[in-house]
C-alpha cells in the first residue's frame, strides 16, 4: 500500500506531537481528579438540593468523559478526526438509546405488567 | 496542526481522495470501532443494571453493601494508570525503552491495585451472603462490575505481553501499532469506570 | 476425567429421521474426504482457500458455507409445511411436538444465522474491495479468523442434530421458557454457545469492513464516487458494529442465568423475562437491516448495469441508506406491541416503524426511475430484480400494516406475521443473494452460469415463494399462530397443502442450482468471460480480469468519477487520466492458520461448555490462548510480486492469454 500521499488522517490517541500529548496528560489528570472529587463530594454532602444529585452526578460524569476524550484520546472536530468523531457520536446515540429507551420502555412494560416479584408484593 | 500545514494540504485532495491510509491510521481506527463496540456491550449491562436495580427481591440493597471510601480509592488507581499508560504510550513512540518500561510497569502495578480492591469487596458481599444469584439487582451488579474488571485483568494481561514483545521485538512499527491500541483500551476502560461509579455506587441512594 | 453431562445416551437412536440424516450424510462426507485425500486435494485446499487470506476466496467459502446450510435450514422447512399439511383435524402428523419445537427453532436460527448472514458477508467481502479499487480489506487475517469462527459455529449447530438435541425455544430463546427451569438440557446451550461463536466473527467482520470502506479506497475516489453497493455495505456493517455487541451481552446474561444460577430474566428473585426481549429485539430489529441493506445494493448494481444508465438518484440513494441505518434502531419494539407497554409507547414506535418504510420506498423508485428509458437486458440477475420489486413491495406493505399496534395486536405471532417476514426476507434477502451469486459469480471464476437454468430457478423460487406463503396471511387472518404442531380447523388444510405445494416448489428450484453448478462448470469453456466484464458493468470489478490475480489491481486506479469503470470505457471528458504512477512491486499478506486454529478450540471450548466439561472448556480456552500468542509473535509475512511479473501478467491479460 505505498500510493498514498503526505496528508493523513489521524488515530485517536496519537495526534498531537509529542510535547503537545505530554501536558495533554497532566491537564486531562487534574480536570479528572477535580471532577471525580466533586462527583464524590456532591454524592455525600447535604448542602445540594436532593433531588438534584443525580443530575449533577450525570453532568460531572459526562463531563469526565469528555475529559478523557479531548486530552487522552485528542479527539476533535479537526479534519483528520472526521472519522473517529462521527463514529464517536454514533456510538454515543447507540449507547443514549439502548439505555435509556430500555429504561422507558422497562418503566412502561412494568407498569402496565407487573414483574413477579411485584405480583407477589401485591398479593400480601 | 499550523495554518501553514493547513494551506499546504489544501493544495491536495481532500482527504476522502487520498488513497489507502497508512497502516497506522487503519489499525488506529479498526481499534477504535472495536472499542465502540465493547462500550455498547457495556451499555447493554449499564441497561440491564439500570432496570434491575430495585429487583432486590427482599435482600441486600446498594446503600447497605458499598463501601464509598474503596471505590473512591480505586477510582483513583484507575485514572492514575490512564496517565502512566499515557506516558508509557509516549515513550514508546519516542523508542525509549527505559521510561516505557517503567510507566508501565507502574500501570500494571496500579491496576493489580484496583484488582484487588475488587476483588476483595466481591468476597466480602459474597461471604455477607449477597452473591449474584440472591436477587436480580445483584446478578446484574456483579455482571456490570465484574465484566469491566474482567476487561481490566484482559489489559494487564496483554500489557505484559506486550511488554515481552517490546523486549522480544524492539520498537518494531508493529509493536508501537499495539502499544498504541493498548493504550487506547486502557483509556477506554477508565471512561467505563467513571460510568460504573457514578451509576452504580454513587447513584445508590 | 468427567465427561459432565455428555454420555451415549445423547445419541438419539430412538428417531429414525436424524439417524438416516445421520448415516446418509456420513457417508457423504467420508466420501468426500476420501476423494480429497486420493487426489492429493488437501494441500492444495489448506495453502490456497483454507489459510488464504484472500478475501475474494474468503467471500467464496462464505457462499459456499451459506449455500449448503441453505439445504439444512430447507430440510427443516419442507418437514414443517409436510407436518402441517397432515396434521389437521385430530391428526398428529408425523412429528411429535418435542420434535417439532427443536424443528422451527433449528430452521430459524439456521436460516438468519448461518444461511443469511454468511452470504450476504461474503459478497460484501468479495466484492466491495473490488469496487473500491484496492487490494484487500483492512485486516486479512482476522477476515479468515471472521470465516472460521462462523463456521465453527456452524459446526456446532449440525453436531446438536446427532449428540444431544437443539433448543426448543424458537429461534430468539425466549425465557423464562429458555431459563435452566423449564429447558434444563442441552439444547438452548448449544444455540448460545454456537451463537455467541459466530457473533464474534461477525462482530470482526463488521470492524473489518467499516475500516476498508472509510480508509482504503482508490486515490480519487471520495464518499461520492463510491459505489451504491459499498455505501450499503458500509450502513450494514455500522449496523453489525452496533447491534452485535447487544446480543453478545443478552445471550451472556442467560448463560449466567443457566450456569450460574444469576436471576436476570428468571421468575424469581427479582428476574425480568420481559428485559430479555427488549435487549433481543435492540439486536433484532437492525439485524434485519443487516441482512437486507447490502441486497438494496446488489439490486442497485444489477438495475442500473441492465438498464444501460446510471442509476437514478445516487445522493437519495446514499441519503435513504444511512437514513435506514439510523432509523432501524428506533424501531424494535413493534416486535413486541403486545408486551404491554402502553398506547403512547406503542403509538411512538409505531410511527417510527411506518416512517422507516420511506428511505426503502425512495429507493424503490429509484429503482424503477432507473429503468425507465433504459435498453433492459432480460438476464437471470434482471428477473431476480424485478421480481424482488414486486415481491419485496408486498411485504414491506403488510410490515407496514402490522406496524399498527391495534393491527398487531390482533396479527401478532399469527401465520400473517409469519408471511410478512419471510415475504421481505425471501423476496428481499434471498432474491438479493442469489441475484448477487449470479452477478459475480463470472468475476469470481472466470465463466458465466448457464442463464437458462438461471431464469428457470427464478422463477420455481418466485411461483413457489407466492405459493408457499400467500396462503399463510389468508391463515393469519383466520386466526392460525405461528409454532403449532397441529390445528383443530379443517378448513385450513387445503391451505396448508397450497403452502406444500410451494414449498416443494422451491426445492426444485434448490436442486436446479445444484445442477445449475454442474452443468455450467461443464460448459465453462462455452461461457467464458475472457474480458473481465461480461456484462458491461459499471463499477471498478469488471476492469479487472475474471477471476482477479491475486493483487487485484496492478496499480490502483485514479477515480475522478462515480461509475469509473464504465465512464473509462466510454471515454469522454469524464475519463480518467492515465495512472500516473509507474509499476511498483506489491506485497501481499501470506497465508496464516490462526483462523483454523482459533475455530478448532472455539469448537472445543463450545462443545466443552454445553455438556459442562469444564476442564475441556479450560482447554480450548488455553489452545485458543496459545493460538493468539503464536500469532502475535509471527512476523508479518507478505509476498512480494515484483512489477515485473505484473507487468507481463496485465500484457498476457491485453493480449488474451492470462
Amino acid at each position: 500500500m505505498s500510493e498514498y500521499s503526505e496528508a493523513q488522517d489521524s488515530v485517536p490517541g496519537a495526534g498531537g506531537g509529542l510535547h503537545g500529548s505530554r501536558r495533554s496528560y497532566f491537564v486531562g489528570f487534574a480536570a479528572a481528579l477535580i471532577l471525580t472529587l466533586a462527583s464524590f463530594a456532591a454524592a455525600s454532602t447535604h448542602l445540594i438540593y436532593g433531588p438534584s444529585v443525580p443530575v449533577l452526578l450525570g453532568v460531572l460524569a459526562i463531563a469526565q468523559m469528555g475529559v478523557h476524550l479531548v486530552f487522552f484520546f485528542h479527539i476533535s472536530s479537526a479534519p483528520d478526526q472526521t472519522n473517529n468523531f462521527l463514529s464517536l457520536a454514533f456510538g454515543i446515540f447507540i449507547v443514549g438509546l439502548i439505555v435509556f429507551g430500555s429504561m422507558i420502555i422497562m418503566a412502561n412494560l412494568n407498569h402496565m405488567v407487573p414483574t413477579m416479584e411485584e405480583l407477589m408484593k401485591i398479593q400480601r | 496542526m499550523t495554518s501553514a500545514e493547513w494551506v499546504e494540504r489544501a493544495v491536495y485532495a481532500p482527504l476522502s481522495e487520498q488513497g489507502p491510509a497508512p497502516k497506522e491510521v487503519v489499525v488506529g481506527f479498526g481499534f477504535w470501532l472495536f472499542l465502540l463496540s465493547d462500550i455498547v456491550i457495556f451499555a447493554a449491562l449499564f441497561a440491564a443494571y439500570a432496570v434491575l436495580s430495585g429487583a432486590v427481591a427482599g435482600g441486600p440493597s446498594g446503600p447497605e453493601l458499598f463501601d464509598r471510601q474503596r471505590v473512591f480509592t480505586e477510582t483513583l488507581c484507575l485514572l492514575l494508570s490512564s496517565v502512566t499508560c499515557g506516558f508509557g504510550y509516549l515513550a514508546v513512540q519516542q523508542r525509549r525503552a527505559a521510561p516505557a518500561y517503567l510507566w508501565m510497569f507502574a500501570t500494571i502495578v496500579l491496576g493489580l491495585l484496583f484488582l484487588r480492591q475488587e476483588t476483595a469487596e466481591f468476597a466480602a458481599m459474597v461471604a455477607a451472603g449477597a452473591g449474584p444469584s440472591r436477587s436480580a439487582f445483584l446478578s446484574a451488579f456483579y455482571t456490570l462490575v465484574g465484566t469491566h474488571g474482567l476487561h481490566v485483568t484482559a489489559g494487564l494481561a496483554w500489557l505484559v505481553v506486550m511488554l515481552a514483545q517490546l523486549a522480544t521485538l524492539g520498537f518494531e512499527p508493529m509493536v508501537g501499532r499495539r502499544f498504541l491500541c493498548f493504550a487506547l483500551f486502557w483509556h477506554a476502560l477508565d471512561i467505563v469506570w467513571i460510568g460504573v461509579f457514578t451509576i452504580v455506587y454513587l447513584g445508590a441512594h | 476425567m468427567t465427561l459432565g453431562k455428555l454420555s451415549w445416551d445423547a445419541i438419539p437412536f430412538d428417531q429414525p429421521i436424524v439417524m438416516g440424516t445421520l448415516v446418509v450424510l456420513g457417508i457423504a462426507i467420508v466420501g468426500l474426504l476420501l476423494l480429497i485425500t486420493i487426489r492429493g486435494w488437501w494441500s492444495y485446499l489448506w495453502h490456497e482457500w483454507f489459510t488464504s487470506v484472500d478475501h475474494k476466496r474468503i467471500g467464496v467459502m462464505y457462499v459456499l458455507l451459506a449455500l449448503v446450510m441453505l439445504v439444512r435450514g430447507f430440510a427443516d422447512a419442507i418437514m414443517m409445511r409436510t407436518q402441517l399439511a397432515l396434521a389437521a383435524g385430530g391428526a398428529q402428523g408425523f412429528l411429535p411436538p418435542e420434535h417439532y419445537d427443536q424443528i422451527f427453532s433449528a430452521h430459524g436460527t439456521i436460516m438468519i444465522f448461518f444461511v443469511a448472514m454468511p452470504f450476504v458477508v461474503g459478497l460484501m467481502n468479495f466484492a466491495v474491495p473490488l469496487q473500491l479499487g484496492v487490494r484487500d480489506v483492512a485486516f486479512p487475517v482476522l477476515n479468515n479468523v471472521s470465516f472460521w469462527l462462523t463456521a465453527a459455529g456452524v459446526l456446532l449447530v449440525n453436531v446438536s442434530l446427532f449428540v444431544g438435541e437443539f433448543a426448543r425455544t424458537g429461534w430468539l430463546a425466549y425465557p423464562p421458557l429458555s431459563e435452566i427451569a423449564y429447558s434444563p438440557g442441552v439444547g438452548v446451550d448449544y444455540y448460545l454457545w454456537s451463537l455467541q461463536i459466530a457473533g464474534l466473527g461477525t462482530l470482526l467482520s463488521g470492524i473489518n469492513l467499516t475500516t476498508t470502506i472509510l480508509k482504503m479506497r482508490a486515490p480519487g475516489m471520495s464518499y461520492s464516487r463510491m459505489p451504491v453497493f459499498c455505501w450499503t455495505a458500509l450502513a450494514s456493517n455500522l449496523l453489525i458494529v452496533a447491534a452485535f455487541p447487544v446480543l453478545t451481552a443478552t445471550f451472556a446474561m442467560l448463560l449466567l442465568d443457566r450456569y450460574c444460577g444469576f436471576h436476570f430474566f428468571t421468575n424469581d428473585a427479582g428476574g425480568n423475562p420481559m428485559m430479555y426481549i427488549n435487549l433481543i429485539w435492540l439486536w433484532g430489529h437492525p439485524e434485519v437491516y443487516i441482512l437486507i441493506l447490502p441486497a438494496f445494493g446488489v439490486f442497485s448494481e444489477i438495475v442500473a448495469t441492465f438498464s444501460g444508465k446510471p442509476l437514478f438518484g445516487y445522493r437519495s440513494m446514499v441519503v435513504a441508506t444511512m437514513a435506514i441505518c439510523v432509523l432501524s434502531f428506533m424501531v424494535w419494539l413493534h416486535h413486541f406491541f403486545t408486551m404491554g407497554a402502553g398506547a403512547n409507547v406503542n403509538g411512538f414506535f409505531g410511527i417510527m416503524t411506518m416512517i422507516i418504510a420511506v428511505p426503502t420506498g425512495v429507493k424503490v423508485f429509484n429503482w424503477l426511475f432507473t429503468m425507465y428509458g433504459g435498453r433492459i437486458r432480460f438476464t437471470a440477475a434482471m428477473h431476480w430484480a424485478i421480481g424482488f420489486i414486486v415481491t419485496f413491495v408486498i411485504g414491506g406493505m403488510t410490515g407496514v400494516l402490522l406496524a399498527i399496534p391495534p393491527a398487531d395486536f390482533v396479527l401478532h405471532n399469527s401465520l400473517f406475521l409469519i408471511a410478512h417476514f419471510h415475504n421481505t426476507v425471501i423476496g428481499g434477502v434471498v432474491f438479493g443473494v442469489l441475484a448477487g451469486y449470479t452477478y459475480w459469480f463470472p468475476k469470481a471464476f472466470g465463466f458465466t452460469l448457464n442463464e437458462r437454468l438461471g431464469k428457470a430457478i427464478f422463477w420455481c423460487w418466485v411461483l413457489g415463494f407466492y405459493l408457499a406463503f400467500m396462503p399463510l396471511y389468508a391463515l393469519g387472518l383466520m386466526g392460525a399462530t405461528r409454532r403449532m404442531q397441529h390445528y383443530s380447523e379443517l378448513s385450513w388444510k387445503p391451505w396448508m397443502l397450497v403452502a406444500l405445494c410451494g414449498a416443494v416448489l422451491i426445492f426444485i428450484g434448490l436442486a436446479l442450482t445444484a445442477v445449475q453448478l454442474i452443468v455450467s462448470i461443464r460448459q465453462r469453456n462455452l461461457h467464458r468471460d475472457r474480458t473481465g466484464d461480461p456484462w458491461l458493468g459499471r463499477t471498478l470489478e469488471w476492469s479487472v480480469p475474471s477471476p482477479p490475480p491475486p493483487w487485484n489491481f496492478g496499480r490502483l486506479p485514479q477515480v475522478q468519477t462515480l461509475d469509473a469503470h464504465w465512464v473509462a470505457n466510454h471515454g469522454g471528458s469524464n475519463a480518467p487520466a492515465a495512472p500516473t504512477t509507474v509499476y511498483r512491486a506489491v506485497r501481499i499478506p501470506r497465508g496464516n492458520p490462526t483462523g483454523i486454529f482459533m475455530a478448532f478450540f472455539a469448537v472445543i471450548y463450545g462443545f466443552a461448555m454445553i455438556w459442562h466439561i469444564y476442564w475441556l472448556a479450560i482447554l480450548g480456552l488455553v489452545g485458543g490462548l496459545i493460538i493468539a500468542l503464536v500469532q502475535a509473535w509471527r512476523p508479518e509475512r507478505e509476498i512480494e510480486i515484483a512489477s515485473e511479473e505484473i507487468i507481463a501478467y496485465e500484457s498476457g491479460v491485453a493480449r488474451g492469454v492470462a
